[in-house]
């Protein structure tokens, strides 16, 4: 079987940079940023999923298929929050007469 | 060993023990276990997908009580345990590397340091909980919070509880599966041809990981800096 063997190099990069991501994301928390304090905690925390799913999971390196499935999940979530989040945020906006 | 079943296939000494018989070859056979072990990721996505959703609209509808509630949170339990839970994150992808090149005690190893590093969040996960029972800020009959927002912090509890709960609980459920995994690698069952067990519960292993990069963050950190009662 020929599974890609990741130099251990990569593990320990990878495990350092979700380190200095978690860092980062704590000392955002103390920085009051308004409405930004939301988004940027979830960009890096969306950061470092990826990191873990292409290199700790292997995706990068997987098949075709797997990539399909990955991306469709990533898919699928976000008609999950997009379509009802849409829906109740709105709902304000009705008020006529 | 049935004798009559293995007689019905002629070419059954010529290849891997490990190769069932509707694959071609063992590396189809590994790549149809990682998509079936994806395709139930999906499924784990969604289920921790809507409860995130909950979490999401509840704190766009009561933005006061989820400053305070997040607030209440211990941000260093909450952030040493992001360390462990990354850390063992680690040691989990140097077993299945381990497995990968046929290093028997070193796979074994990496999965009891793995566990261990569980067993270490659970632990500080527990006296996390226990503080809360004793200030009563676990929802139900006996929760108690200062303030008019107290009905709404409640729902950020109910959630706090439900995310970190369901979390913990893949976390003892991942916990014994490692165990299990460790026990076979012990017995020597895996090669560097034959380790796919390993590498699904790696992938398990790192999901649980995932979820808690973003419950981090959503519960302990992200409304510390706005206070706006």
């Amino acid at each position: 079987m020929s599974g890609h063997i990741s130099p251990k190099t990569t593990y320990y990069t990878i495990f350092g940079a979700l380190m200095a991501c978690t860092a980062l994301t704590v000392g955002a928390a103390f920085v009051n940023l308004g409405d930004l304090n939301f988004p940027v905690a979830l960009t890096i925390a969306i950061f470092k999923a990826t990191l873990v799913i292409l290199f700790f999971m292997h995706v990068k390196y997987g098949t075709r298929l797997t990539w399909v499935v990955v991306l469709g999940s990533v898919f699928w979530l976000g008609i999950l929050l997009v379509l009802t989040l849409g829906d109740y945020l709105t709902r304000s906006w009705l008020t006529f007469g | 060993m049935p004798n009559g079943a293995v007689a019905a296939h002629g070419e059954h000494q010529n290849h891997h023990p490990a190769l069932q018989h509707h694959f071609e070859d063992l590396e189809q056979q590994h790549e149809a276990s990682t998509l079936g072990m994806w395709l139930f990721l999906v499924t784990e996505v969604m289920f921790f997908g809507g409860l995130i959703l909950a979490y999401t609209l509840y704190r766009i509808w009561y933005p006061a009580a989820w400053a305070l509630g997040s607030e209440e949170l211990n941000i260093y339990l909450g952030g040493f345990n992001t360390v462990v839970l990354i850390g063992s994150s680690l040691t989990m992808a140097l077993a299945v590397r381990s497995a990968q090149t046929g290093a028997r005690r070193a796979t074994v190893g990496w999965l009891l340091f793995t566990m261990s590093l569980g067993l270490t969040f659970l632990v500080v996960k527990f006296f996390e909980y226990k503080e809360k029972f004793e200030l009563n800020h676990v929802p139900g009959p006996n929760f108690r919070f200062e303030g008019a927002e107290s009905p709404h912090v409640q729902i950020f509890f109910s959630l706090y509880f439900a995310l970190t709960g369901v979390h913990a609980l893949h976390m003892v459920i991942g916990f014994v599966l490692l165990s299990v995994i460790a026990t076979m690698a012990y017995r020597k069952r895996f090669s560097p041809e034959w380790y796919t067990p390993v590498e699904l519960a790696g992938l398990y292993w790192h999901f649980v990981d995932i979820v808690w990069i973003f419950l981090f963050p959503l519960l302990y950190l992200v409304d510390r800096s706005h206070r706006i009662v």
